[in-house]
């Protein structure tokens, strides 16, 4: 298999990309990074590995807006990230002077999984070493949507789902725990998520929150709130586990 | 006949522009407005060919978007003053677009300013300032009438003397005008002075 892996121009014998399955390992490797989706809200969290004393936190802004009304996280090569959102943030005010309205979501997907995907098929470039999760309003039927792309440029739409590190974990735990949710129940679903694979409190997640209105960052206190709640329902059905065979 | 004139009171500018739409002999609609909201805090005020007046703002707007998504922050009226300026010297000698422009903004660092710049890149940042043949009396009755920190009021009392002073005096006067105004609020639309409703709504 060596023979094939070096161009992402060639095919193996059995049918792979071997350079885009190596870019998906990149992604594995990053970040875990998880989204669900409400009725009337779309939320986005995202680990922060331990920051660096002397780094400035702020700089390092893992979910972004690429429009007023649409933001993305991602997993994977941060770097590669940049390129791909500066190309996206050009699409989404491009196609507001051509067409005079706002982008979909699920055109953006398409934009950023057509651009993925073009570099699965050129000579001499490798893949984006990323995944994303897109999340927005549509402008006028004002319906939320989360989409995901991979290295390979596919993309299709979610009601919660995980990348980067863990999320297969992160992914089995919203399969059994979904349910249609909005406003602060969706945001809790979120962090829940996150905090199966990631250490808690605020410190170490970021999360974001997509309505109407816009996209709002959460601050740390808000988040450490929020997972102090969650601690606390979680012993609150342990506990009313354990009572019930004692009582009898 | 287009015009377009604008000053800066105490903590805010107002603009105010004719809202005609010529052809020829031909108006084809009374109720354009040609000062475009260019974000929060920033308008402009432009004159000249409709063509390129719309396609010339709103490229500067969606790329004064484009800069605050990149960014983070929005851009300083100057600064937006300063690449609409590089844009038209850029296209001027190739490619020129036909429009004259009076950028307003609010800044929270330096407070009200206004910008004009014409069809040729010139950029002059001033107190007040005005475009078209009504330039020649909103530019007198301003010169007469501004002082530097006006109210609200007074301003709006002045921009109305002009557009008063326009319609008696210039041969083929613009019926009405539209006036808007930016401050620490944000920029909105103040007023409309019409003495023509349009036809279809009559």
């Amino acid at each position: 298999m060596a023979r094939y892996d070096r161009a992402i121009t060639v095919f193996s014998p059995d049918g792979h990309l071997f350079q885009v399955e190596y870019a998906l390992e990149a992604v594995r490797k990053g970040n875990a990074a998880v989204g669900v989706r409400g009725t009337d809200i779309v939320v986005l969290g995202v680990e922060k590995k331990s920051a660096a004393k002397l780094q400035d936190s702020r700089s390092v802004r893992k979910i972004v807006n690429l429009d007023d009304h649409i933001a993305l996280a991602c997993a994977g090569l941060k770097a590669d990230a940049r390129v791909l959102i500066n190309r996206a943030r050009i699409e989404c005010q491009s196609h507001r002077l051509t067409v005079e309205d706002p982008v979909t979501v699920e055109y953006i997907t398409r934009y950023i999984a057509g651009l993925q995907q073009k570099y699965t098929q050129s000579g001499g470039v490798r893949p984006f070493g990323l995944s994303t999760l897109i999340v927005g309003f549509d402008p006028y039927s004002g319906v939320p949507s989360l989409y995901q792309t991979d290295p390979s440029g596919t993309f299709s739409a979610w009601k919660a789902n995980a990348t980067g590190r863990n999320s297969n974990s992160i992914r089995e735990f919203l399969e059994k725990n979904y349910k249609e949710t909005s406003g602060q129940e969706t945001v809790k679903l979120a962090i829940r998520a996150l905090l199966e694979v990631v250490e808690s409190g605020g410190k170490n997640i970021e999360v974001a929150v997509m309505t109407k209105e816009g996209l709002r960052q959460l601050d740390e206190a808000e988040i450490d709130a929020i997972a102090a709640e969650i601690e606390a329902e979680k012993e609150a059905t342990e506990a009313a586990k354990k009572a019930p065979p004692k009582e009898k | 006949m287009e015009c377009v004139f604008g000053l800066v009171g105490n903590d805010f500018a107002v603009v105010a522009a004719d809202t005609s739409a010529v052809h020829s002999i031909l108006v084809h609609k009374s109720n354009e407005d040609k000062i475009m909201v260019l974000d929060s805090h920033k308008l402009i005020a432009a004159s000249g060919e409709s063509g390129d007046r719309v396609q010339f703002t709103e490229y500067i707007q969606k790329n004064v978007a484009l800069y605050q998504f990149r960014n983070g922050i929005p851009l300083t009226t100057a600064a937006a003053a300063n690449f609409t300026r590089g844009e038209l010297a850029t296209a001027l000698r190739k490619n020129p677009y036909s429009v004259n422009i009076l950028l307003a903004g609010y800044d929270k660092e330096t407070g009200p300013s206004l910008y004009y710049i014409d069809y040729i890149a010139t950029l002059h940042k001033v107190d007040k300032g005005a475009f078209g043949y009504g330039s020649y009396f909103s530019l007198a009755m301003m010169d007469r009438h501004f002082h530097s920190g006006m109210t609200v009021k007074e301003a709006i009392d002045l921009v109305d003397k002009c557009i008063m002073e326009i319609r008696s005096r210039l041969v083929v006067a613009p019926p009405n005008f539209v006036i808007k105004i930016v401050d620490k609020d944000g920029a909105r639309e103040y007023a409309w002075r019409e003495s023509v409703k349009d036809a279809a709504v009559a």
